[in-house]
């Protein structure tokens, strides 16, 4: 994207401070998302605060926990009115002068805080399981944040994924069926083994046959959803028995999932939540410190220089985007051997897509990805929540609100985002 | 025509989207197979592919042959069957079109099913608010209406690429689940919902903005309707925008190269929004003929997927308009076709969509098929999309 930069129009050097300098279109941006800061604030005021009053009570602990801590009661109105003055400082102070390198933080940050007073305003005069809601998210968030580290697996090594969801998908049906004939353990290998047998596919053809990369990934989708789809209504239903996997329990981890909500939240999970912390870390460091990562990385930026260096671009990719097929078909058992432990025609239902947004929306970067489901597993999870609680918002408006802060945030920051710069081009030696 | 960057280092040459002529293509031998014997193998390939998934769920090879022969008769076997083909195509020769139109340009429009959906909505709207006008008022302003709705949907994803940068895809597939919720929430709103009904559907379209069928005056069940020659009107019209006029140079040129297309004097950001507006009024038009010519009302998930097909459609038919026409014609009959094979042989209509998705691979790689067959052909793959469009 970097052709479309205009050049800077001013120039804070003799300040002797360091200020970054500003283009024109960032300043036009800190206005924009100061307004819309603004707005969220007004919003606040006029349409939470005179609807709402009493204490909303959050609870933070879950039944079963050795520390119990005390359900946290809000005053509601006054909560509201210093969370509608900390948007409008901090939407007023973008509007004047910016918080330059910050504005993405700042921006992300009052949504959040928009997000604390509508959860305030909804509760008003009820009881809100905060801790439940907190653990649905970290659960709700594996699969996408998986989704989107085997789409940065592929891509860093050059190769678009566009398949993610049909490799979850292909991952969920087969640790079903597996799971349910031979234990869900030989389920979670086989569905592993599932991602990256698509991801073979898709290397085969990619790095081989040179054929169009987004291609070959809406083949996968297409073709995963069709076979799992002939398969579950010509096969499953007739043998039910296929159909019926072990659930893999929460496991505790000793100590550490006794510290008050940080231990529900991440150390009272199942195992292929474990697993995602250990490949986002695993693949972080990999990506970053290590002689494979370098390379890896480097045949995605420019493969014909890496080549000349004497590494074999077709092997880098071949391992890369199996590797990615491997998390991606992993991450598939979360809906089947995580959650409920059968299959439905289009389990998935779109996750692979959000995977995808999230990796973009993390800059390609394993812990940004991470950051960026985990927003998404709230609001699905905040979404279910609110549906039990009696609001006069439409559900279906507060199942959007993910959807629009994404685009207003990828719009107001992470826009210029840049992929892999040889990401979706056929390498051919010369 | 080609153009070069000032200092002489870039040189765009966007594909005039001629090629070797017709005639010529029929009498080289190496476009000759190309253009006609590599299509062929695939699909093939693809439906002895799909009859071995067949006989592996239990199926006997004359119980496949069978549901083969149901396919056939589903798809081309009878007036009626062609009528049903004709029906399935038109949706997604629009939605190809949206998806190629965006091709050309370096855009990849992954939001067909909300604009789909949205341009379907709003021509509901539109034919159901306005009552007591003749039909050649009443048809082209619900029809308008439509295009409207999709091109909204289409003009955010354009306007935000071109004006901050973000990414389209993220956007579009936004998009999507925004407009999955929206009608969703529309179609139990007074404004929308049916009298005295409790499930989501939408009021009925007055008969004077429904889209007539061709041939019910031969056979009621023929649902064929005039959206068909909007659609191939459409294909028309995308070809000659492309490739007989300034504008379509423009969109072939960023598409090419945005950098060198800017130093050209051209204005990227127009060409983004110009480009991502027109596909979503393409897509739109999709949704119109469904809820104008098909179903003559709205209801969850009327979109049924024919933003991704539009994808697999673009991509089959290499982005070229009349490319798209026949592929559509193609994924048409095999979904007619398997309509009448889960209803006679048993088999489900999911397998279509593995041979689909087959012939697409084996029409995209086209050295597979020279591999399995032995002809000698022009193997290079196409490249059609550009990665991330950066």
């Amino acid at each position: 994207m970097s052709t479309f930069e205009k050049t800077p129009v001013e120039s804070h050097e003799s300040t002797g401070k360091r200020t970054r300098v500003l283009t024109k279109s960032q300043i036009k941006r800190a206005r924009i998302s100061g307004i819309v800061m603004l707005a969220l604030s007004a919003f606040v005021m006029a349409f939470f605060i005179p609807n709402a009053e009493g204490v909303a009570t959050f609870g933070l602990s879950g039944s079963g926990e050795t520390i119990q801590l005390d359900a946290l009661a809000i005053p509601v109105t006054s909560s509201l009115w210093a969370l509608a003055m900390l948007l409008a400082a901090l939407g007023g102070t973008q509007f004047v002068r910016g918080f330059q390198r910050r504005s993405t933080l700042i921006l992300g940050a009052s949504f959040g805080v928009f997000t604390m007073a509508m959860m305030v305003w909804a509760t008003a005069g009820e009881k809100f399981s905060l801790i439940s809601m907190l653990v649905a998210t970290v659960s709700r968030c594996t699969p996408i944040a998986l989704g989107a580290l085997s789409g940065i697996l592929c891509e860093r090594s050059g190769v678009v994924n566009i398949g993610i969801e049909g490799m979850l998908l292909g991952g969920a049906f087969t640790g079903v069926v597996m799971g349910s004939i031979l234990g869900g353990w030989v389920g979670l290998l086989a569905a592993t083994l599932t991602g990256g047998l698509l991801a073979l596919l898709l290397a085969v053809l990619a790095v081989n046959f040179r054929v169009d990369q987004i291609i070959i990934g809406v083949v996968i989708n297409i073709l995963v959803l069709g076979l799992t789809s002939f398969l579950t209504s010509q096969v499953l239903v007739e043998n039910p028995q296929w159909n019926d996997a072990p659930i893999f329990p929460s496991i505790p981890i000793p100590v550490l999932s006794d510290i008050p909500i940080i231990g529900p939240m991440f150390f009272n999970q199942t195992i292929i939540v474990y697993g995602m912390y250990v490949l986002i870390g695993a693949v972080t460091f990999f990506l970053f410190r290590t002689r494979w990562g370098l390379r890896t990385r480097s045949v995605g930026e420019n493969p014909r220089a890496a080549d000349s260096l004497g590494v074999s671009v077709p092997r880098v990719r071949y391992l890369a985007v199996i590797y990615g097929g491997m998390v991606g078909g992993f991450a598939g058992a979360w809906f089947t051997l995580g959650t409920v432990g059968r299959f439905d025609e289009n389990i998935t239902a779109g996750t692979g897509f959000i995977g995808l947004a999230a990796m973009i929306f993390g800059a390609w970067n394993p812990i940004g990805a991470l950051g960026a489901a985990l927003i998404f597993g709230f609001s699905e999870s905040l979404e279910q929540k609110f549906a039990l609680l009696d609001i006069p918002i439409p559900g279906e408006f507060l199942a959007m609100a993910p959807y629009l802060v994404t685009i207003v945030v990828v719009a107001g920051l992470v826009g210029r985002a840049r992929p892999p710069a040889a990401d979706g081009q056929p390498y051919e030696k010369q | 025509m080609s153009i070069t960057s000032p200092d002489g280092t870039v040189t765009v040459e966007p594909d005039d989207g001629r090629g070797p002529s017709f005639f010529r293509r029929l009498t080289t031998a190496t476009d000759w197979k190309t253009g006609l014997v590599i299509p062929a193998l695939a699909v093939f390939t693809a439906l002895v592919i799909g009859g071995v998934i067949i006989m592996l769920t239990g199926y006997s090879l004359a119980e496949t042959l069978d549901a083969y022969r149901a396919l056939l008769q589903g798809s081309v076997g009878s007036l009626r069957a062609i009528s049903q083909t004709l029906t399935e195509a038109t949706p997604l020769i629009f939605t190809g079109l949206s998806v190629a139109l965006a091709f050309r340009a370096g855009l990849f429009n992954i939001g067909g099913e909300g604009q789909v959906l949205m341009g379907g909505m709003l021509a509901v709207l539109a034919g159901f608010t306005f009552t007591g006008l003749p039909l050649f008022i009443h048809l082209p302003l619900a029809i308008v209406c439509g295009a409207i709705g999709g091109a909204i949907w289409g003009f955010i994803p354009g306007l935000l690429k071109a004006k901050t940068g973000a990414h389209e895809v993220i956007v579009t597939i936004m998009l999507n689940y925004i407009a999955y919720r929206l009608v969703d929430y529309l179609l139990k709103s007074t404004l929308f919902q049916r009298e005295g009904r409790n499930d989501p559907i939408s009021k009925t379209v007055e008969e004077s903005a429904q889209l007539p069928a061709l041939l019910a005056w031969l056979d009621p069940a023929m649902k064929v309707h005039l959206g068909l020659f909007l659609a191939l009107g459409a294909a028309g019209f995308i070809w000659w925008l492309l490739f007989r006029t300034n504008t379509g140079f423009e969109f072939r040129a960023v598409g090419a190269n945005p950098s060198a297309a800017r130093y050209a004097g051209m204005s990227v950001t127009k060409v983004y929004i110009l480009v991502m507006t027109i596909a979503g009024a393409l897509a739109g038009l999709a949704g119109t003929g469904q809820v104008l010519g098909l179903l003559d009302r709205a209801s969850p998930g009327f979109s049924a997927g024919l933003g991704f097909d539009g994808i697999a459609v673009a991509l089959l038919g290499r982005s070229n308009p009349f490319g798209v026409v026949a592929a559509a014609l193609l994924f048409g009959g095999l979904n007619a076709g398997g309509q009448y094979m889960q209803a006679n042989a048993d088999v489900g209509i999911d397998l279509i969509s593995v041979i689909q998705a087959l012939i697409v691979i084996f029409v995209a790689a086209p050295a597979l098929i020279s591999a399995i067959y032995r002809v000698k052909t022009d193997t290079s793959s196409t490249q059609i999309s550009k990665g991330w469009g950066a």
